[in-house]
């Protein structure tokens, strides 16, 4: 096993301090205490995705952070579920943003957000026609791909190459922003499942409480993330 | 028909850093006040405190505490030629929004401009010449002197709660601090923070290549701090949740650490929140205001709040747009140089490299807002213009503020955006990559400014504020001349791997990333009024009971964080309306 950066590894745990080897004995006993297991992903039933567009959710993070190789990959953080939260909250409906016309989605990208659409209507309107656009290309939909061509075609539409119009060409952008963000944002919003995208990593959590490590120059910080409710790992 | 208060002594519209200053000292003055911020009310605790607000995804990505676009916003275009299009969901900049303003979600840099800033028009002029003076730059003088504004400066980083080392008392230079900045009549408040191995390295590094390398001043508390209004600050735990957060353990300089529960006690002082100024009312002649009418949330209906003096302390960008929806000033006129109100927008022009070390452990995620060791050796007291062929200058910095994944992973240049190598990629480099910025001024331009937005309209039907600006060549060759000698420090520290992120020639704006909150200009100051809309006490040319606060004041931009020449300037305007306008209201200058 390879010594992983920022993974509390037998290494680093060798160098940490009295103190921290004592805090990591409290967060033992309160790691017995926490929540019980969520819904496994594949009976989740999703809150705004309907059949169809859920397949390609699971198959696309999938592929955009994969599960093989060193830390998990975006089904075993249970980013879909992140992503299907998120639909119904202020972001998918975009209910802080200035949408008032007159819409120009085809202005220059460095202009912003010009879509008439909100993050959640795009999903909707966009996955069937990127899933139009893999049945003209390779026979199928997405979802039915082998690994090679859903990452051909996630390359196709990154590059804009699947002819969404105007409002949803920022579909690629805003999947692989919600992925990455269900991967590092808190587990309380469903993804990020027990806090492994932080281990693997090496990023304490909601800890925020650093006043004796500013000074510890070139000494990996050794202790696990904790989680806003209070969760360990 | 508007509901309508008690007129009071004085109306400010916006309770952040300038708002809060204000109406401390006129409070102290007796005059009965009241303060209309359109947020909601936001303390310590609740609003900040452990552990809620250590969410990246509410505060870091979704912007928790910073203005709605749909309840404010305003439209951008680069040229005159565009069409102006809304800035719908926030990127380049963040308005703050409710109690404390941009005050509670800084980083807390804090800085003093240098002395050729305050004149920096005279000093290009008798340096090198007007000649060197690009046709389009509209370059000008401060109407004040370094000399009037220090003991306001000092004041401010007083009552902030600054640390810091001082490199320049009254002349004498300090060993360790900055030899370049202006001389300050004393010390920083509390000694300067320690710093992180990030900020170590480029230390030694700079150290050893003859420049003069310093810690990073900063509103973070390096200790235990009473200020004299008697609020108290704990040092700082470092817990890299400084910038787009507020500060659950009272170590960061804001409103609420250092102001606002002071200024609750004084019995005259009231405020109200859910109340959005929509424009400042006249009298009959249009020479005076007689008070402002705002849009109560609560009761949904706008109601006018009279007074004897108004004081916008809004952020930069809404008083403009209130001046502009309100006719204090001439507006400005891109087309033929006159008017005044909307001109000289400016901003901030930064870049930076990322260094990564694979055997090297940097703990990103200790910080703060103003950790880590800065250089002047490049500032703007330090660059031959005329030689380098640009004016302005940037300092230089390595300190890292936070370690939150999901905005701040330093990847190596070509590692794929997702996929495998993009997982492998995070798990290799998270932790191991450090980053060097250059921070540079940005001068004011004829084509870059505020005005009315024709087509789009705020939720009140008012015209939403139009800002035209782009990048200009000036500051894309100060910023190519930063990229190459950072890139010498680069090369000194060694890194595995690293990359230059820098604007590049013929850049134009792009309002997608975030860049800095420092929005400066459009409702500036001068020596006369067909300058700038305010004079040198911040009063309106055209309304003397109107005082306007904040980075809009400034002529163009210094190469420093904004809030230390924003706080010296509110206790200036203090100062001049305390000593000289109460006793006999009319124009100062």
């Amino acid at each position: 096993m390879t010594d992983l950066p920022g993974l509390p590894s037998r290494r680093s745990f060798l160098k940490a301090t009295a103190a921290g080897a004592a805090l990591s004995g409290l967060a033992v006993s309160a790691k017995a205490q926490s929540t019980p297991p969520p819904v496994p992903l594949h009976e989740y039933e999703p809150e705004y995705f309907q059949p169809e567009e859920w397949q390609f959710i699971l198959a696309a993070v999938s592929r955009l952070i994969p599960s093989e190789g060193e830390g998990p990959g975006a089904i075993d953080a249970r980013v879909p579920v992140f992503i299907d939260r998120q639909m119904l909250d202020t972001y998918g409906t975009a209910s802080d943003w200035y949408m008032e016309g007159p819409h120009d989605p085809a202005a220059d990208p460095l202009l912003g957000w010009q879509s008439p659409l909100t993050p959640a209507e795009i999903y909707r309107q966009a996955i069937p026609v990127f899933n139009a656009w893999c049945k003209d290309t390779y026979d199928a939909e997405f979802a039915d791909l082998g690994d090679d061509d859903q990452d051909a075609a996630l390359t196709s539409l990154q590059k804009g190459e699947v002819g969404l119009r105007a409002e949803l060409r920022d579909f690629f952008t805003i999947l692989l922003s919600n992925t990455k963000e269900g991967y590092f944002a808190d587990p309380m919003y469903g993804g990020n499942h027990g806090m492994q995208a932080w281990l693997y990593i090496g990023f304490p959590g909601a800890r925020a409480n650093y006043k004796e490590w500013v000074e510890r120059y070139n000494v990996e910080y050794p202790l696990g993330p904790v989680s806003i409710k209070g969760e360990r790992a | 028909m508007a509901r309508q208060e008690k007129k009071k002594d004085v109306v400010i519209v916006g309770l952040g850093w300038t708002g809060s200053i204000i109406g401390m000292e006129l409070a102290q003055e007796g005059l009965e006040i009241v303060a209309l911020e359109r947020g909601p009310e936001q303390n310590t605790v609740p609003t900040f405190k452990y552990p809620q607000m250590i969410d990246e995804l509410k505060y870091g990505v979704r912007f928790g505490l910073m203005q709605k676009p749909r309840n404010s916003t305003l439209t951008i275009r680069r040229t005159q030629a565009e069409t102006a299009l809304p800035y719908r969901s926030l990127g380049s900049f963040l308005p703050g929004d409710g109690v404390g303003g941009a005050g509670t979600h800084w980083n807390g840099q804090n800085w003093r401009p240098q002395l050729p800033e305050y004149k920096l028009r005279s000093y290009v002029e008798e340096r090198w010449g007007a000649g060197i003076i690009p046709e389009n730059m509209t370059l000008m003088d401060y109407p004040f002197s370094y000399d009037e504004m220090e003991p306001f400066f000092d004041r401010f980083e007083r009552v902030a709660g600054i640390s810091g080392k001082a490199g320049n008392i009254n002349g004498d230079i300090i060993e360790g601090g900055n030899p370049f900045e202006a001389p300050r009549s004393r010390d920083y408040p509390m000694p300067p923070m320690p710093h992180t191995w990030d900020g170590e390295k480029f230390l030694n590094t700079t150290k050893a290549m003859g420049y003069h390398p310093f810690p990073s001043p900063g509103g973070i508390a390096s200790t235990s701090y009473v200020n004299e209004y008697g609020m108290q600050m704990g040092p700082c735990n470092h817990c890299g949740f400084c910038e787009r957060y507020g500060c659950y353990q009272y170590s960061k300089s804001s409103p609420q650490t250092s102001i606002l529960d002071a200024l609750r006690r004084m019995p005259n002082f009231s405020y109200r929140t859910g109340a959005e100024a929509l424009r400042v009312e006249m009298a009959a002649d249009g020479k005076t205001a007689t008070g402002v009418t705002y849009f109560d949330e609560a009761a949904q209906e706008e109601v006018f709040q009279p007074a004897d003096l108004v004081i916008l302390a809004a952020y930069s960008l809404h008083n403009a747009h209130l001046m502009l929806v309100s006719g204090i000033g001439q507006p400005y006129d891109a087309v033929t140089g006159e008017g005044v109100t909307g001109k000289n927008y400016a901003y901030q022009i930064t870049g930076g490299y990322s260094l990564h070390f694979k055997d090297e452990s940097f703990n990103p995620f200790v910080g703060s807002g103003a950790n880590g060791i800065t250089l002047d050796d490049f500032s703007i007291s330090q660059i031959d213009f005329e030689r380098e062929g640009f004016i302005g200058g940037a300092y230089w910095r390595a300190g890292q503020t936070n370690g939150q994944p999901i905005r701040s992973m330093s990847l190596p240049a070509g590692t794929p955006s997702w996929g495998a190598g993009w997982k492998e990629a995070v798990g290799e480099w998270y932790g191991h990559a450090m980053g060097i910025s250059a921070h540079g001024s940005h001068m004011a331009y004829k084509t870059n400014y505020l005005d009315l937005d024709p087509t789009y309209k705020d939720r009140h039907g008012r015209p939403l504020m139009r800002m035209t600006f782009n990048w200009q060549p000036n500051e894309l060759r100060m910023n190519a001349f930063m990229e190459r000698k950072i890139g010498e420090v680069v090369e000194q520290m060694a890194p595995d791997l690293s990359n230059p992120s820098f604007k590049k020639d013929g850049a134009q704006y792009d309002v997608r990333p975030y860049q800095t909150t420092h929005n400066v200009g459009g409702t500036i100051m001068g020596e006369n009024a067909t300058e700038g809309p305010l004079n040198r006490y911040s009063q309106a040319w055209t309304q003397h009971n109107v005082f306007v606060m904040g980075a809009g004041n400034f002529v163009q931009n210094t190469q420093y964080n904004p809030t230390g020449l924003v706080g010296g300037l509110a206790y200036w305007t203090a100062h001049a309306i305390r000593t000289q306008y109460l006793s006999n209201p009319r124009p100062l200058v």
